[in-house]
Parts: C-alpha cells; structure tokens; sequence
C-alpha cells in the first residue's frame, strides 16, 4: 500500500487527464483516505479531483474540471464513512481523516443502474457515431460492466419514428454552424455545454429547455438555432461534450484524430495554446490547450475553426516574379526567384544608394523570423530601413510605458484578471477583438468585480450577463487624453491618490508639479465635459469607484495607440495607474491588449529602425558592438527609415525597393492613396505571404509564405510570454519563412547556417538581456515563459515592477490635451472610428477565406438613428463614406451603440477600404497613425465609388498569373 | 351579535362566502346587529361552511351550513338541526393540543391586535430581550425539527447560518406546499398570518438576518392575498421594518409567488426559482445555510417550522419539548384527507398510532369499506397496511417502519384501491414534476412507469427491474423527488404483491 501519494500540480503540463473538478487554490492541506490509500490535498478539493490525484479515476459524465462540480450525472457517487447516503464525490470537498470508498458493491449497483437509464435512451450506433473511440458515454459503459439493458425504452428522444407514427420527442440535427452539429438524439443532458457557455465563454447562448425526461438543450428561444442564437462559436461546449451530441463537422467528417501537437494561435495577441489534432498531415480540429497559461483551455471562433485558410485554394504556393506590375504573374522556381530578387536588390543599392532599400517584419510571424529579418536589413542591406506594423498599431505603447516605467510591455499576466476588483477598458473591444481574455474578463465581472467603459460605442462587455456595477463613459472621439485627465482631476483633488505608494515608488517632487498641473480647473469633468461629451457627475462616479476599488486594472487597445495623442494618452494612464498604486502586484497594472498574435515580439526582436533587439538605441555603442562581433558586419549608427517615411522617400525617388513578410500595408496603413503611390514608385516590391494580398497588386516579387501550421518558432503574446509554435505539418510552399529569409540574405551574401529555429533563439539569448535565459529545452519543459527570464529572473516575469520600476522610479508625465488637427466642420460633420467584429481578424486575409464569414460578410457603417433620418438613410441602405482624403462606400446599419455624430465601421473587407478615408495624421511621439479620428460625411449612395471601381480593377489585372510553361 | 365565518379556500370552496352573504341580509332583514367575522378554519371540514355564533358561554357552531340556514342562526335556534354546541368542546377540538394553531378559527387573521389580545408578539417581544445566540439555543433546546419533511433540527439550522459570517443574510420561508393531501400551511398562512411573520422575524433577529422571503405557490390565491396583506399591516404598525417593535433591529419581509413546479418546494430549487432562475436543484454542500439565497447565508425553513416558534418563544422551550415522543418533540399537524369519514386538521403532540389516527380520529373510510392502505406524508409517502397501524406517529417510529411523515399528510385509501395503479402514479408524478436535473429521477421515473405497465402487461420479469430500478433512484437521485418516490412504489408493491401479481392482469 502507498501510504502518502504527491498531489500532481495543477500545472504539470505533462498531465492532460481530466481531473473532474477545477484544482483548489487553497494553501492549507487536508490528509484523507480513499480507497485505503492516504493522499493530501489544498482544501476544497473535490473527493473526486482527491481521489484523481491519488490515482483512483472514479467514474463521470457531468464533471469535467474546467467547470464548477455539477452533481446531476450521479455515476461518481462515493460512500464515505460516517456519513449517510451515497454523496457525488464530485460536489463533496475532502475532510481532514474523511475515509472514503469508491467502490463497494452498493455504489458499483448504483452506477450501473445509471448507466442502464442512460443507455435506455442513447441509440446504439457507436460503430457509425463521430465520437466512436472519444466518447465518454461509452466509456463509462464500459468502465461500469453495463452488459444489458432492460429497459423497453419506449419513450425516447432517438428514435426518428415509432411504429410507423413520428416520434414528437425527436428533435432533428442542427446544421446551421458552420463548424458543428448539434445531435439532440445523443444528448444526455449533462449540461456541461450549458455551463461551458455560462462559466468559460460567459454568453449564456445555451440553457436546458423544458424540465424532467423533457430536459433538452436549447440554443435559446425554440426558434433560434445554434447560427442565429447569441452563440459566438468559441467551441467551448463542443470540448465540453463527453458525448457525439456537439461535435465538430470537421471531425465528423474526418474521423477522430490520431495523433496531436501542441502549438499557439496565429490570430490576436492573446496567444492562446492549442493542441492541434491530425490525420496524416490534414488537421481534423484545434482544441485549446488546458495547460496553455493564456487561454486556460479556452478558444474563440478563430483559434478554434477557423484554420480552414491554409489549405484554402486561393494559397500560392510557388514563387512569382515579374518585371513590372502591368504583366502578368510568372512562377518560377525559388532558385530563380531569390536571384531575380537579390541581383535586383544590389541593383537598386548601386544605382540609388545603401539605404534606398529597406524591409518590413511581421507581426504575424515568429520571434525568429522577425529577427531574421531585421537581421538581414541590418547586416546585409547594410542599413537601418527595417520597420513593423506595430508602428501602426502599440508603437506608441512601447514609448509611453517606457517612459513611463522602463519596459516596453503590459505588466501583467492575463490570470491577474482574478484579482482585480475594478477594470477600467478604453479604447478597446476585448469580446470581438481579445475574445479569450474577455471570457476571462466576465467571469471576473460577474463576481462582482466594477467595470468602467471609455469608449464611443457602447461595446458589448457593457452587456455582459450577471455582472455587477457598469459605467460608460461615451466620449468623442479623440479626447481620450481630456478624459483621462478629467479622471485623474477627481483623484488628485479629492485626495483619492495614494500617496504612500507615490513616495515610495516615484518621485515625489514631480508628483507634485504633476498634482498641480492636473488640479487645475479646467482638467475638471465640468470643464472638459464641453470636449469630451462625458457628463460630469458619471465621470466622477467612474474616477471614484476606480481610485477606491480595490485592486484597479486598466486594459487598452488600438482606441488609445491610434490617435495623434496616442503615446500621450499611453503615460496619462501610467500616470493613473502609479498615482492610486495599482502597479506591482497581481489584480492591477497597465495592460495593453496587442492586436497582432506576435505584435510584441516584433517589437523585441528589434524590428524598430531606431532600435536593437531588446530596445536599444542603433547608437548606443555597446549594443552594435554586441552584434557586429557576432554578425561580423559594420551597423549603421543612425536610425533607419519609418514606413511612412519609405512611402515619403520612394515617391521623391531616393527608395527603390522594400521586403515586405506577411503585412498588407496597402489595406491595413493609412491614406491608401498615398501607400499606392509610394508601392508604385519603387522598382522591387518583394511580398512574402500565404495570399495574393493587397498589396501584392504592386510587387515584382512573391514569396509563398507558410502558415503557423507548418513552422517551429515562437510568437510573443501581450503578456509577454513566449509561447512554442510548433511544425504540425510541413510548409505546403516548400519552405518556412525563416528559410526563405535565409534563402535572400545568402544569395546576397551572408553566410547563415540556421537549421532549426531554436539555434536562431540561441542567438536571441545571446544577445539580448531579457531572454538571456530563454531555450527551447526551457520552453519544452514549461510551455511557456514570459519574459524577462534571465538570471534575475530564471522563471520569467509574471508581473513586472513588484519591487521597484524598471527605470528606477516611476515617472509622472505632464499630459497637456491638444486636440487633433482632424476636426469636424460643415462638409464632414461626423467623427469615424473603426474596429473590430469576433469572427473576423484584421484585414480579413485569413477568415474571409474561412466559412467565418456566415458571420460578417461585408463591412458595414454604424450610424446612430438621428444622423441617418437627417439624411434619409435607412437600414441597410448603401451610403457614400467621404472624408477629406477620399471617399467609399459601404452599407449602413443603424444602432445606438454610437452616440450622434459619431460613425463606426470594421476594416476586415478589401472592398470597403476604409483607409482610403483615414487621413496621415499620427502620433506625434511615433507616427502611428490616426485611424480611430477622421471627420467624414455620409450621404446615400447607388453603389460602389470610381475609386473602389477603379481599385477592383487593377488588382484584377495584377492578379493574373501565367500558367505554368508546361 | 358576534358571528364568525371562515374565509379558509377550503371552507369558501365548500360555500362559505355565500353563507357569509345569506347572513348579512338575514341580519338586515331580521333588524339585527351583527357582526360577522371572517376567520381562518377550525380544521373540520367535513363541518364546513362551520359557522361559529358568539355566546356567553363560547362559540356555538352551525354546520355544515347552506345559505338557507342563515335565517335560522341569526334568530339563535340553538336546537336547529345544524347547531353544534360548544366548538370548542367538540370532541375533535378537546382532543387537539393547539400550539402552532392556536389562533387558527379563532381570530381575524387581520386583525393585529386580536392577534396580540390572543398572545401574538409576546414571542417576539421574549426574543427582542434575549441574544440572538440566546434564541437559538432556545429553538434547539424546544426540539422544534423542520416540519416540512426532512426533520432536519431547527435550532443546528439557526446556529450555521448565525455563526456564518457574511454581509447579508436571509429568511426564507418555503411557503411552495406541492404534496397533495396535505394543506396545513395554507391554513395557518389563510388563518393566522402573522404567526408566520413573527416567526420569520424571530429567526431573522437570532440569525442576524435583516431580509425574509416567502416563496409561495401560485396555486394558493387566498393565501398570497392574505399574507400580502398582513405583511402591509404589520409593515404598517412597526412590526416589520427597520426598526422592529422599536428594538432598533431590521427585519424585512417580501412575499414572492412560486410558479408552479412541484420542485420548487425542495429548499435548492426554491432558491434557484427565487433567484429568477430555472427551478433546478442544486447540489448540496454547500448547505445553503452557508451559501443560500443569492449565495449568502440562509435559513429555509417550512411554513409550520417558522410559525411554531413564536408560541415556542412565547411559552418557552421546555413546555413545547414537553409535548411528543422520543426525538420528536412537540405537536404537529396532522392533515387527513381521501376515503376518510372525518377530514381535515388536527394539532397533537407526537407519539398518537397511526391506526388511532386513521379510525378513531378519521373515523375510517368515507364509504365504509375497509381500509386498504394509508400513504403518509404526501405522494412521496409510503404506503402503510392495517398491519402497521401500531406506529406511533414520530419521525424515528415511521423511518424504521419503512416509511416517513413528511408533512405529516395522511390519505386513506379503502379497499377498492388499485396499488399497482398508486405505484404508477407515483412513477408518474415523479416523471412530470422532476426538474430533470438528475439521471436517475430524469429517465428513471419514466422508465419506472413504463416497466410497471410492463408488469401489469403480465411481465413478471418487470418486477426485479423496478426493484433495482427503486434502489438506482432510491440511492442516486439527487433530490428527495427521486430519492422518495420508490417508497410508494416499493411498498405499494412489498405490501400488496397481489396487486402485481402477472396473473391477476393476465386472468382478465
């Protein structure tokens, strides 16, 4: 007999057993019998989870231990000694000296009478069942020696019809999702779909309909299926589902998979884990991981199915080349592709110059191809023109916290969530945009936690179900900085401010120069309420319950980043932050929500033209010494050239030719105008992605890129954790992109001799101080590390400043409100912003080409009744979009969720184009650009503009390639 | 002239209020002054329309009365045919002991200072001057246990929700009485209202409680009004609020109205329905004493529970435990109801047999035929023969004859009843009222009405079926919905095997 058995941690990553009820957080330890073995566990753990840990599985349908103990399946009953009846082991917590018996002839009498009700009602088609050999129905069956059912089983919700009459209690398949089927007939009402959707996704799409034998699953009302219901399609349910009842088509289809590799999401900057399940090389469904630290076994739409992309036949696969944009596509091979490009790539730099060349990495790829990269404009352009499209995106996250804090990153890790008793969003929609973290998020809500929403729209975590107290604060567009301040006025002048912390951890002089800057009167809601919209009172209301309410956490998105104030708005929410001390622990901080899956690591790996690797300065000696003795090359001491700068400069004439990998600057930067000018001006357009993007329509040169499917490597997400991507098939296209990468840098002279990603994170290590001690062994054997790791911090940082700001004390910036010079007047009365809808990512080159457009399949101008009935605009109608840069043309829809004078719209439909409106105002401190302000007018419309028409057009004939020559 | 008339649903059902009619305009036509007084019912309803008249010696009852009778009660003929005598000598009123319902027939059920005059808040004023800790040992000590079916101590109850710690806690009481047969809830409720409130504020005082729900079923119209409207009187004179009685203590008190699940009277559903959420049950632990109404610490305690504390509180702890047998202490209410000669309510100490219930009391069956069987304690209840009418009636007495009191309803079935048919419909009712939770409630009652046709069908291999079918449901289901209902079906089928006997169907 073992006498002490050692509990397996919660995060033991090697562990993928379903323990039946979620692990106890408590630090006290309970020592208890079960089944004569002695085993220890936290206080309030499940006899179930305790008898788990000891080894003993008892049987169960209802628990699974991503959910609360339910108690309804009655199969994991127990006898415990001294106690009366047959008590769920789910739903009963250990006790100190508690003897318990799983496994007397009583409870095994019980279980397979329960068992034989179940199977009275199941039909007996496990041989054609999707869930064949994955069924936990048929498990159980089996684990309890159920050998007959006695049972007539007259009444039943599986058979179609009985004795030639229609069955009234047969409920038909439900197709509409996409992505799964709903079987009622298999059903066994465990609920835990039900509660999958109540207590992991938080959307309260599901509930149980009707009562007794009756009790079916409902996705809402009796009309509503699983398509038209509040279902957001996050699979939550599916994974939860031990039976075939909720089962992924793709499974059905495919049969269940054989073998799995863990991996992380390529879509947002959540950066969830999943465990990607194959047949052969063919995907049969993504689950979510349940050791993955960010997602904690949670998905969205994306993540979850909508990977359909990379096998999606509009892939190149091949290299093309071209001599100019008004031909057609040649394929070619990559030998003769990479020599096509360098040989032109030289040509340029000795006809224009060194620095007449320049790249751009990619957020959406890895840590190690970004490198690569930046590596390469560096070593082997020989100059510092290597950009990212965080510059329209966090740059000015990476300046403000900086300054601010010292790091260039959020300070939390996303479990923080569970502490935090007062949340403040701005600028950001977390269920459309960081579904996974939202989900989070509401659990958090709904326990009570205070939510404050600056935001024009009302957004839907407003509308989350059960939560405790609200606040909206709808502003104008543009004023967040005035908001902010108006917050911190009512801080600072009702001595709400926490001095203690201020002392300690920042300078306090400078507090105070800051304290009666903001203390000023016209920083008060009432003054500001002129500028903002904001009333008063509710400002004062939100300022209060945050500098009051406990643990106080602030969550942003692009709606702060995007504005010519961005990186001032940034420090005056540091500034908030540090002045009621919610930095440091866990429960507060600052935390940006990134928006691209790997937009931080781009940042890191030096993808900036002002910066090295780990955010050093190009002229900071010590670091290009670093580099040039391992590189064996000369850097460049001046910082390269911005994107918007490269468009400015190739349209004077003195930059001829960019590398652009996995971005699609003309649909996703500003004044597409200008972006389209500045592509056609240059002599080599190098584009390496999955699609004939947009901005392809301008390049002479593409490389196939790979999906996050068919690479090793590793994506940074916005907690800073560095997450494993995995190879889970080989590169459709031949290669990855790191290698393709490789490929040019050589052909043009290096002599790199990677072979594996991890040697290139070697060099990462090597050179940079945060991930000195980053490995891929390390990372093999935890999942993940969020950095800095280092011999500071060998387990990484979790949350960062705990002891002390990384710049030593935290810096309070003056954060004077200057209006934007994009202002409303008679010829565009209206204030556009833009964002994000859940199903679909970015510009939509991934989930356009997936079914998630049953979803969105255009974009569409939110409007508020007011300003449509003032120009005759109804539901649905076309309307023209004009701004004082161009104009297009989409549908409207109307809705209240935007105040008057406010317009909305998504940016995920090439068609719609909605940066051919935005203008090239941008943050003063980075340039990232305006998106979220631009003065527009709306009027009714035939259909699309001559710019839409015109634009369709050339990208057809741009996109034409050649058949092969056979 | 004083003449009192019941407003009970069951006396109203039976024309009660077309008496109270018939009397008022004999009284306008007779040129007489009387007042006629509505009250809750004395309990005998094979008396009712019971009408009671004021005299110098006590009231004189009439009944059952018609409207045609009114005529003759307001000209006093104490030898109409009709004419009780004394009420309260009646042999069915002497032999009660009248605690919780005292006041039930007796008084307006409105009438806050008859309530008083007939020692309604003196309970509460015992309770005002002790410590709530004080108060609950009180209830311990009485012995009081919940008389909603469980039997569960009142007084542990009180003491987990008083020590719990928590920023609010809550009353509730389970006014949701589902078990047909059984009605004493109602009565006291329609009869005596404030008894219940005084209760609920008591427990409020000892718990630190400062918010009480009723949760009542919808079925009772008469009750909701009345209750509503003692609420408002009692709101009204400083008993009920922030400061109750002027201790400087608040006590809250909301009446909500059930919608008509049977479930809903088990504690965790009740609150679930409650909370405006579907009426399912709810695993226990947590005990909702610690984690109850909207997860705060709550007392759920039966209508009769709550309203026997305050003559508990009034009288004293030792004098009710005084009362009944072994551990079960004090009186409880007996509602008897089917083929029975004499039903209704009556309040006695613990400890009577049940055969002294059934024929002396109840006076046997209604048709005269010989007593079958009588199922105690709702439609969950088992079945006990003529054999066992030895049982005393007493929570232990019934547990270890196979059977449970309940709500201490009986209902008596004579000869001609089909037990087979009663097995059935225990089956059956289990069915429609589960909440479907559970598995072994959810299919099993179905399955359990199916493989009982079975057996009546003539299939004796059905039998060791429903057998291992009671013990699934017996031992697994979650709640006492399917966990009780095999004790019909079992002893429907242990007592009268005849009645499943395959031949019998297959004979016909």
């Amino acid at each position: 007999m073992k006498d002490f058995i050692i509990p397996t941690s919660m995060d033991d990553i090697t562990n993928d057993r379903d323990m039946g009820t979620p692990a106890s957080k408590s630090l006290e330890m309970v020592t208890l019998t079960i089944d004569g073995f002695e085993v220890t566990v936290p206080a309030g753990t499940s006899v179930m989870r305790a008898s788990n840990e000891a080894g003993i599985e008892v049987p169960k349908l209802c628990a699974t231990d991503s959910l609360e103990a339910f108690g309804s399946c009655r199969l994991c009953v127990v006898e415990i000694e001294g106690r009366r009846g047959t008590p769920a082991s789910c739903t009963t917590p250990v006790a100190e000296g508690m003897v318990v018996n799983t496994h007397t002839d009583k409870i095994k009498k019980i279980r397979k009478g329960v068992m034989e009700l179940y199977i009275s009602d199941h039909p007996l088609d496990c041989l054609t069942c999707a869930a064949n050999g994955d069924c936990e129905l048929q498990d159980m069956a089996g684990a309890v020696g159920l050998r007959d059912v006695r049972y007539e089983g007259t009444e039943n919700h599986f058979e179609v019809r009985q004795n030639g009459e229609v069955n009234p209690k047969y409920i038909p398949k439900d197709d509409s999702n996409p992505y799964f089927a709903y079987d009622p007939a298999k059903c066994i009402v465990c609920s835990r779909c039900v509660r999958a959707c109540e207590e992991t996704q938080g959307t309260f799409a599901l509930t149980i309909e009707g009562s007794g034998f009756n009790s079916r699953v409902s996705f809402g009302a009796k009309s509503d299926d699983a398509l038209h219901s509040d279902c957001v399609s996050c699979g939550a349910c599916v994974a939860a589902c031990p039976t075939a009842t909720l089962t992924e088509k793709s499974v059905i289809e495919l049969g269940t998979p054989e073998r799995s590799v863990i991996t992380t999401c390529a879509y947002c900057g959540v950066g969830c884990s999943f465990k990607a399940e194959l047949n052969g090389d063919e995907v049969v469904r993504m689950t979510p991981w349940k050791h993955g630290k960010a997602n904690r076994g949670h998905s969205c739409v994306k993540g979850r199915f909508a990977y359909g992309y990379a096998s999606h036949s509009d892939r190149i696969l091949s290299p093309m080349i071209r001599d100019s944009i008004d031909q057609p596509w040649r394929e070619v091979s990559y030998e003769e592709a990479i020599d096509f490009t360098s040989k032109k790539l030289r040509d340029i730099q000795a006809k224009h110059g060194q620095k007449s060349i320049g790249g751009i990495t990619s957020s959406r790829c890895t840590n190690e191809e970004t490198y690569l990269v930046q590596k390469m404009i560096r070593a082997v352009f020989g100059n510092n023109n290597t950009d990212t499209c965080a510059r329209v995106c966090h740059s000015p996250t990476g300046y403000g916290l900086k300054t601010t804090f010292g790091t260039s990153a959020g300070t939390q890790d996303f479990d923080s969530v569970e502490d935090t008793d007062v949340v403040i969003v701005i600028g950001a929609n977390p269920t459309d945009g960081h579904p996974v973290f939202a989900s989070r998020l509401r659990k958090r809500l709904r326990q009570g936690a205070e939510l404050i929403v600056i935001d024009p729209r009302r957004i839907d975590l407003l509308e989350t179900p059960h939560m405790g107290k609200g606040h909206h604060l709808p502003l104008r567009p543009g004023t967040n900085v005035a908001i902010l301040s108006a917050i911190s006025h009512v801080i600072v002048t009702e001595g709400l401010h926490d001095e203690a912390f201020i002392r300690e951890r920042c300078d306090w002089d400078e507090f105070s120069e800051y304290a009666a800057f903001i203390s000023d009167e016209r920083h008060s809601p009432e003054a500001m309420q002129l500028l903002t919209g904001v009333d008063a009172q509710a400002l004062r209301e939100a300022a209060r319950a945050f500098a009051r309410g406990g643990n106080g956490a602030i969550y942003y998105g692009l709606g702060v980043t995007e504005h010519s104030q961005g990186s001032t708005t940034v420090m005056a929410i540091a500034n908030l932050a540090m002045m009621t001390g919610n930095i440091g622990r866990r429960g507060v901080g600052v935390n940006p929500l990134r928006g691209q899956n790997n937009v931080q690591g781009a940042c890191d790996m030096g993808s900036f033209p002002h910066e090295l690797p780990g955010y050093r300065h190009v002229s900071d000696d010590a670091t290009r010494d670093i580099f040039e003795d391992l590189w064996g090359v000369t850097l460049d001491a001046e910082p390269g050239l911005r994107i918007p700068n490269m468009l400015d400069a190739a349209v004077d004439g003195t930059f001829k030719g960019i590398y652009i990998q996995g971005e699609d600057i003309l649909q996703s930067d500003p004044d597409t105008h200008h972006v389209a000018a500045g592509l056609a001006a240059m002599d080599c357009v190098i584009v390496q992605d999955l699609f004939l993007n947009e901005t392809a329509n301008y390049a002479h040169v593409f490389l196939p890129g790979s999906t996050f499917l068919e690479k090793d490597g590793t994506f940074t997400n916005a907690e800073r954790r560095i997450n494993r991507v995995r190879e889970v098939m080989k590169p459709k296209n031949g290669y990855a992109d790191w290698q393709v990468t490789m490929l040019l840098a050589n052909a043009m002279g290096a002599n790199w001799t990677y072979t594996h990603p991890s040697q290139i994170m070697d060099e990462i290590a090597a050179t940079t101080p945060g991930f000195a001690n980053v490995t891929y062994e390390m990372l093999e054997e935890r999942g993940s590390v969020q950095w800095p790791c280092n011999d500071n911090a060998p387990d990484g940082t979790p949350i960062m400043h705990i002891d002390g700001f990384v710049r030593g004390k935290g810096q309070f910036i003056i954060t004077e409100y200057i209006a934007t010079d994009e202002r409303t007047g008679p010829r565009f009365p209206l204030l556009l912003t833009t964002g994000r809808i859940l199903s679909q990512y970015n510009v939509g080159a991934q989930t356009r080409r997936t079914d998630n457009v049953v979803w969105h399949d255009e974009d569409l101008l939110e409007i508020h009744p007011q300003d449509a009935e003032n120009r005759g605009i109804k539901d649905g109608d076309f309307v023209k979009l004009a701004s004082r840069q161009g104009e297009t043309s989409l549908r409207a829809t109307i809705t209240d969720r935007v105040s008057p004078g406010v317009v909305y719209t998504t940016f995920h439909h090439p068609d719609t184009q909605a940066n051919v409106i935005t203008t090239d105002f941008s943050d003063w401190a980075t340039n990232c650009p305006e998106y979220k302000v631009t003065a527009v007018q709306v009027s009714q419309s035939n259909g699309p503009t001559d710019w839409q028409k015109d634009y369709n057009e050339q990208a057809a004939q741009s996109r034409r390639i050649l058949p092969a020559a056979e | 002239m004083k003449i009192y008339v019941p407003l009970d649903s069951a006396a109203k059902a039976l024309g009660a209020d077309n008496v109270a009619d018939a009397l008022a305009t004999a009284a306008k036509e007779a040129g007489k002054d009387v007042e006629i007084i509505r009250t809750g019912t004395r309990g005998m309803l094979w008396l009712e329309p019971l009408v009671e008249v004021e005299t110098d010696a006590g009231r004189t009852g009439f009944g059952p009365c018609l409207p045609s009778d009114a005529a003759a009660i307001i000209e006093g003929a104490a030898n109409h045919p009709k004419a009780l005598g004394l009420v309260d000598d009646l042999p069915w009123m002497k032999r009660q002991t009248r605690l919780t319902f005292q006041r039930v027939g007796v008084i307006d059920p409105l009438d806050l200072a008859d309530y008083e005059a007939h020692g309604g808040l003196t309970g509460l004023r015992n309770a005002i001057a002790m410590s709530p800790a004080d108060v609950v040992q009180h209830v311990t000590d009485s012995g009081l246990r919940g008389r909603g079916g469980a039997g569960f101590p009142t007084g542990i109850k009180w003491k987990t929700v008083h020590d719990a710690e928590a920023p609010q806690k809550y009353i509730v009481c389970n006014a949701d009485e589902g078990d047909s047969g059984t009605f004493a809830d109602r009565m006291i409720m329609e009869g005596d209202p404030f008894t219940l409130i005084e209760g609920m504020i008591i427990a409020g005082l000892a718990v630190g409680a400062t918010k009480g729900y009723i949760y009542l079923r919808s079925e009772y119209p008469d009750a909701i009004n009345i209750i509503n409207q003692a609420i408002a009187v009692a709101e009204k004179a400083g008993v009920l609020g922030d400061d109750v009685l002027g201790s400087g203590r608040a006590f809250h008190l909301e009446n909500r109205v059930g919608a008509g699940a049977y479930v809903c009277g088990e504690e965790t559903s009740l609150l679930n329905s409650l909370e405006g959420k579907r009426g399912v049950v709810r695993a226990k632990p947590p005990l909702p004493a610690l984690e109850g109404f909207l997860g705060r610490p709550t007392v759920v305690n039966n209508v009769i529970s709550l309203a026997t504390v305050p003559v508990i509180m009034e009288k004293g702890a030792q004098y009710y435990a005084d009362f009944g047998l072994g551990r079960s202490k004090g009186t409880i209410p007996l509602q008897i109801a089917g083929n029975v000669k004499f039903g209704g309510l009556f309040e006695t100490a613990f400890g009577l047999p049940l055969g002294e219930i059934v024929n002396d009391l109840a006076g046997g069956t209604r048709s005269g035929a010989p007593v079958k069987a009588v199922q105690v304690g709702g439609p969950l209840g088992a079945y006990f023969a003529p054999h066992q009418f030895d049982t005393p009636f007493g929570y232990e007495e019934f547990d270890g004859a196979g059977g449970l009191i309940g709500h201490a309803g009986l209902t008596i079935f004579d000869d001609s009843a089909d037990m087979l048919g009663m097995a059935r419909f225990a089956m059956e009712f289990c069915a429609v009222e589960s909440c479907g939770k559970c598995t072994p409630c959810r299919i099993g009652a179905v399955r359990g009405v199916e493989t009982i046709d079975r057996i009546a069908a003539g299939d004796a291999d059905a039998i060791p079926l429903l057998t291992d079918l009671c013990d699934t449901m017996k031992d697994g289901s979650l709640c006492a919905l399917g966990g009780f209902t095999p004790y019909p079906v079992m002893s429907a089928l242990t007592l009268f095997p005849d009645d499943f006997a395959a031949q019998k169907k297959a004979a016909e």
